[in-house]
């Protein structure tokens, strides 16, 4: 079994980023992209925020094109889904395996698996998933034409495909928690001038039900402890998040929601082992963080592999 | 629909006008209804190319794209992509919702012999 100098876990945003760095600095470098799990970036319709893109970039588009620039530089990308992590050796030095398919041996690993959408945990929505329940606005939108849907959330990516439905649906109820938007100002904005959408403040989604497909919600408000009901088409969850972190479970430090803790290196609780993009305990999770994130992790990880075969900065010898 | 006699490899090409045929001609067909627009269908599709190709003359698969061919989405209530929808001989037996890994969707395939 070949070693690498550096794999990474992940095929988003972070992991290609730090496949960019590592394989132009000439280390060998592994990705491996989950076979199933999509970087939720590639769900999404717009984003605008990410540097260079003025007039904004499909998530699907802008990920292709960081794989693209990442396999120009030599990166090797193989699609398998690691389920452990393991030492190499008991003494943490001599690098470490992942496990999926088969076993893959590494000097430095870099963690960058993402995160998935939460599910809200309520009657109905794994009952009616496909059937009026989606995680997707991309994907299923276009199935609710002329229809209601009520979209659950009220931070960037709720609103962001909140708007987005509005292309197609008739009407848009967002339902949020709290008494107001956390998303970033100017969705605030949109939101509030569309008249496609409506809001339902304070309150939370308690049921989801339906006969074959969805055709109502019930309401809790937090506030009064009203239950109303509402007739709806389709349900949009976008409330929440859970890092895709199982794999290093047992193996580095993690916050108590499950995700990975991290120093300014990127560097995990294990030498050896560095995370990054939205799997970590951080701030603020968007494209241009992981980014950054990324580029950090595979060069720290970088200096980590030249420290253990003895080739630190080997142009200054 | 394609004129696939001689079993190749590859996914048949559906569209809503040649759907029904292709329920009738094959026993056991499993339709990719996908999109475009939709990321996760296009990770699904290299996994369906690879599942044709090993299980070539035992189970037939295909793709239509919804996009093309609204009237399958709406007859078989699709309001989720990837879709696949499951026919033995002649008649919906199931479906699988959303992109599953090879191993584990050929595990649910299994399921319906």
């Amino acid at each position: 079994m070949e070693t690498y100098d550096i794999i990474i876990i992940g095929g988003g945003p972070a992991g290609l980023t730090a496949g960019i760095y590592a394989s132009r600095a000439k280390m060998k470098t592994l990705l491996i992209e989950s076979t199933f799990a999509a970087s939720l970036i590639t769900t999404t319709d717009m984003i605008e925020n990410y540097p260079g893109f003025p007039g904004g970039i499909d998530g699907f588009g802008l990920v292709e094109r960081f794989r693209e620039q990442a396999l120009g530089f030599g990166l090797e990308i193989m699609q398998d889904d690691i389920s452990e992590i393991q030492a190499a050796a008991p003494d943490l030095r001599s690098g470490w395996i992942a496990i999926g398919s088969q076993e893959y041996h590494a000097r430095a690993l870099i963690v960058a698996s993402g995160a998935a959408y939460a599910k809200l945990g309520v009657p109905g929505e794994q009952e009616f998933t496909g059937r009026g329940v989606s995680y997707c606005a991309t994907c299923d939108a276009p199935f609710y034409r002329d229809r209601a849907i009520v979209v659950v959330g009220g931070g960037d990516t709720a609103v962001q495909e909140a708007l987005f439905l509005t292309k197609f649906a008739s009407r848009v109820t967002l339902v949020h928690r709290r008494d107001s938007l956390r998303a970033t100002a100017i969705l605030q904005e949109r939101a509030f001038a569309n008249e496609k959408i409506d809001f339902v403040w304070s309150s939370v989604v308690e049921e989801i039900r339906g006969d074959k497909t969805v055709n109502a919600v019930r309401l809790k408000n937090l506030v009064s402890d009203r239950y109303d009901d509402l007739a709806t088409d389709g349900v949009f969850i976008f409330a929440g998040y859970i890092p895709n972190t199982e794999m290093v479970s047992g193996v580095v430090e993690r916050d108590q929601d499950g995700y990975i803790i991290v120093d300014d290196h990127m560097q995990t609780s294990k030498p050896g082992i560095f995370a990054c993009g939205d799997c970590v305990k951080k701030l603020l999770r968007q494209v241009v963080t992981a980014c950054g994130d990324g580029a950090t992790a595979a060069f720290a990880a970088q200096l980590h592999v030249e420290e253990r075969k003895g080739t630190l900065y080997p142009h200054r010898k | 629909m394609e004129n696939r006699e001689d079993r190749t490899a590859e996914p048949l090409i559906l569209s809503d006008a040649d759907l029904d045929e292709a329920i009738a001609k094959y026993p056991f067909l499993v339709v990719d209804c996908w999109a475009p627009w939709c990321g996760p269908c296009r990770m699904l599709g290299p996994i369906i190319e690879s599942l044709a190709k090993k299980l070539q003359g035992d189970i037939t698969f295909a793709k239509l794209d919804v996009d093309a061919n609204p009237t399958t989405a709406q007859r078989f209530s699709i309001q989720t992509i990837p879709n696949l929808l499951i026919f033995k001989n002649g008649r919906k037996v199931g479906d699988i919702i959303g992109a599953l890994p090879e191993a584990q969707l050929l595990k649910e395939l299994n399921a319906y012999r």
